[in-house]
């Protein structure tokens, strides 16, 4: 039996190992290595790249990053949830319609809903013009290549990860157990508290896991909307391997990065896992 | 005491629950017993708040409920799969309802305890409801809403999703539990036998109309209609030469060797043998209908298949049923 359903997952084993696991120690070797000044790999085991990273101006980014991504996530969940929350306690009509308009951006290129931002949001830009005919504002404000143009890029891109797992965890939450506290004495906003926020974590983990992994790996984004000043690991990594050919800094940098998210996914799994978590998987 | 005054419900245009006016005594055991979709757990819902009265009034101890949200009711409700809070401990769930009240820490740890002890829980108050059996989980349900003290306990089919044995062993439990808390116990049903071993009184509904309201005793020995005829016990039912129907039970039925002796007279069709008592299936001539006659242990007498036998019975045991 145990043998058999080994069998089973053994393709995707194969593929993740070949396609990931392969890659990822090609990428650890390569952050050891130094190059000449063509850009060319010298191998020679040594600490230079991760050395160059605890540079001021690299720590100040890496910096960024990390509170960009965190409050990205942060203000997704402060949007989703209400959202998510509202589409699954609605008929099933208004069910399928909230699902397709939150999928819907998807259908169109992602590239061309960034730059519509940019018309958006430049100097001579819709909102822009629209504020300045009201004469709310006598000049035009700069909205974007700013840092806050890249937070709403990023909301606005990765908010339907954030919504979908969200609903998925209402949806199949037991209503039950919301007529359960009522008649226990529990107030609406105390049955939610108390019922439907715990019931509903595995989807919070599981957005909040994804928007943030998503955030931090995404450079097209701050390439567009945030301009040359705000720049994020993952816009330097990409230099760094297709720019500046230097390999071995942009692969220390990876490693890095890849190492702070596993120790920070680490840490919030485990702030959301509660007693009954563990004694479930069978830890107690 | 609740009251329900000329409570009714329509869902989507349909009647679920024609107008029903009924007392409940304080301290009684009250059954709705019926078939599924016959409005009992409407009428459940409604008492607890879940579900609005299209019109009319229920009443507990002479205050209005009827547009009191559920949480400020002062009663609670055993849910027909339990409900219970999946990330909470046997403790915690049975804790809700007080910390919901805002009742002092030490007040709570008593009730907790009197309560897992009643329901004998007391090993079990750190375990989740996912390490907790059927039969178990049951409890926690009814430990978890009477820590609360309500003065009516509604119980939606609280022995539903268990088996045979366990309900048996269950019921008694409930009885006893009934009687030491003296409080009123509101029960939903569609077991008969569950609902006259249990209640001081059953309301039978049919089609959301009440059929008749009465003891186990009376119910089962002069039913009113021919539905509570037939839903509680077995039943024959006969009709008169005026075409009048009336009921007479299988152990009211007396089987005679002579087929002319009887009032009526049939072919046994088969004989069940069920140790205290014994069953004849007779099938009654120039009507297209069969019998059951109850015989008990002391009928020593050879009965065969194919026998042809009169059947006969004391006229006071005819229970009249309408036409």
């Amino acid at each position: 039996m145990k043998k058999k359903s080994g069998l089973v997952v053994l393709p995707v084993f194969l593929w993740l190992s070949l396609f990931l696991v392969v890659p990822m120690l090609i990428v650890v070797g390569i952050s050891f290595l130094r190059r000449d000044e063509l850009g060319n790999l010298i191998y020679q085991f040594n600490w230079e790249a991760y050395a160059t990273f605890f540079d001021k101006l690299y720590l100040g980014i890496y910096w960024d990053t990390i509170v960009l991504s965190v409050l990205t996530t942060l203000i997704c969940l402060l949007l989703s949830y209400p959202l998510a929350y509202y589409i699954a306690r609605s008929g099933p009509r208004m069910q399928t319609w909230g699902l397709a308009l939150v999928t819907i951006p998807f259908w169109i290129n992602f590239l061309i809903r960034t730059y519509a931002w940019v018309l958006l949001l430049r100097t001579q830009g819709i909102v822009n013009n629209l504020l300045l005919d009201l004469g709310w504002i006598t000049e035009p404000m700069q909205m974007l290549y700013t840092k806050g143009a890249v937070l709403m890029g990023m909301v606005y891109t990765f908010i339907p990860f954030m919504v979908l797992p969200i609903y998925v965890a209402i949806e199949q939450m037991d209503k039950r157990l919301l007529e359960a506290a009522s008649d226990l004495g529990a107030s609406p906003s105390r049955a939610f508290w108390h019922i439907t926020l715990p019931q509903t974590k595995s989807g919070i983990t599981t957005g909040a896991i994804l928007v943030y992994v998503s955030t931090t790996g995404m450079f097209v984004v701050t390439d567009i909307l945030g301009g040359a000043k705000s720049s994020m690991i993952s816009n330097i990594i990409q230099t760094q391997f297709l720019g500046a050919r230097n390999w071995p800094f942009g692969a220390a940098l990876s490693v890095i990065f890849v190492i702070t998210s596993l120790v920070l996914i680490f840490l919030f799994n485990r702030a959301m896992t509660t007693r009954v978590d563990r004694v479930k998987e069978g830890r107690i | 005491m609740i009251e329900l005054v000329n409570v009714e419900k329509h869902f989507a245009g349909q009647t679920v629950v024609h107008p029903l006016s009924l007392r409940i005594e304080a301290g009684e055991f009250l059954t709705l017993l019926g078939p599924s979709g016959c409005g009992k757990t409407t009428i459940l819902r409604m008492i607890a708040g879940f579900e609005q009265p299209t019109s009319g009034q229920i009443t507990l101890d002479g205050a209005d409920l009827t547009n009191l949200a559920p949480n400020r009711r002062d009663l609670n409700l055993v849910f027909q799969h339990y409900a219970l809070f999946p990330h909470m401990t046997v403790r915690d769930n049975i804790a809700f309802g007080l910390k919901m009240k805002k009742m002092a820490a030490a007040e709570i740890r008593s009730r907790i305890d009197e309560a897992v002890a009643m329901t004998q829980l007391t090993p079990l108050v750190d375990r989740y409801p996912h390490q907790l059996s059927g039969g178990q989980q049951q409890r926690v349900a009814i430990a978890r809403a009477i820590a609360n003290k309500p003065k009516v306990l509604l119980l939606d089919e609280p022995l539903g999703a268990l088996d045979l044995q366990l309900r048996k062993n269950l019921q008694s439990e409930l009885k006893q539990l009934q009687r030491s808390l003296g409080i009123t116990f509101v029960y939903v049903t569609h077991d008969q036998e569950e609902a006259m071993m249990l209640s001081d009184r059953i309301v039978i509904l049919n089609n959301g109309q009440v059929e008749q309201i009465g003891t186990p005793r009376e119910i089962y020995r002069s039913p009113s209609t021919l539905f509570t005829a037939t839903f509680v016990g077995e039943n024959n039912i006969f009709s008169s030469a005026q075409g009048e129907l009336f009921a007479i039970r299988p152990e009211k039925l007396i089987a005679v060797r002579e087929a002319n002796e009887g009032k009526r007279s049939g072919v046994i069709q088969d004989i069940h043998y069920l140790g205290s008592v014994h069953q004849l299936i007779v099938q009654v001539d120039q009507e297209p209908m069969t019998v059951t006659i109850a015989l008990d242990f002391t009928d020593e007498r050879p009965w065969n298949i194919g026998e042809h036998i009169g059947i006969d019975w004391d006229l006071r045991h005819e229970v009249m049923i309408g036409s």
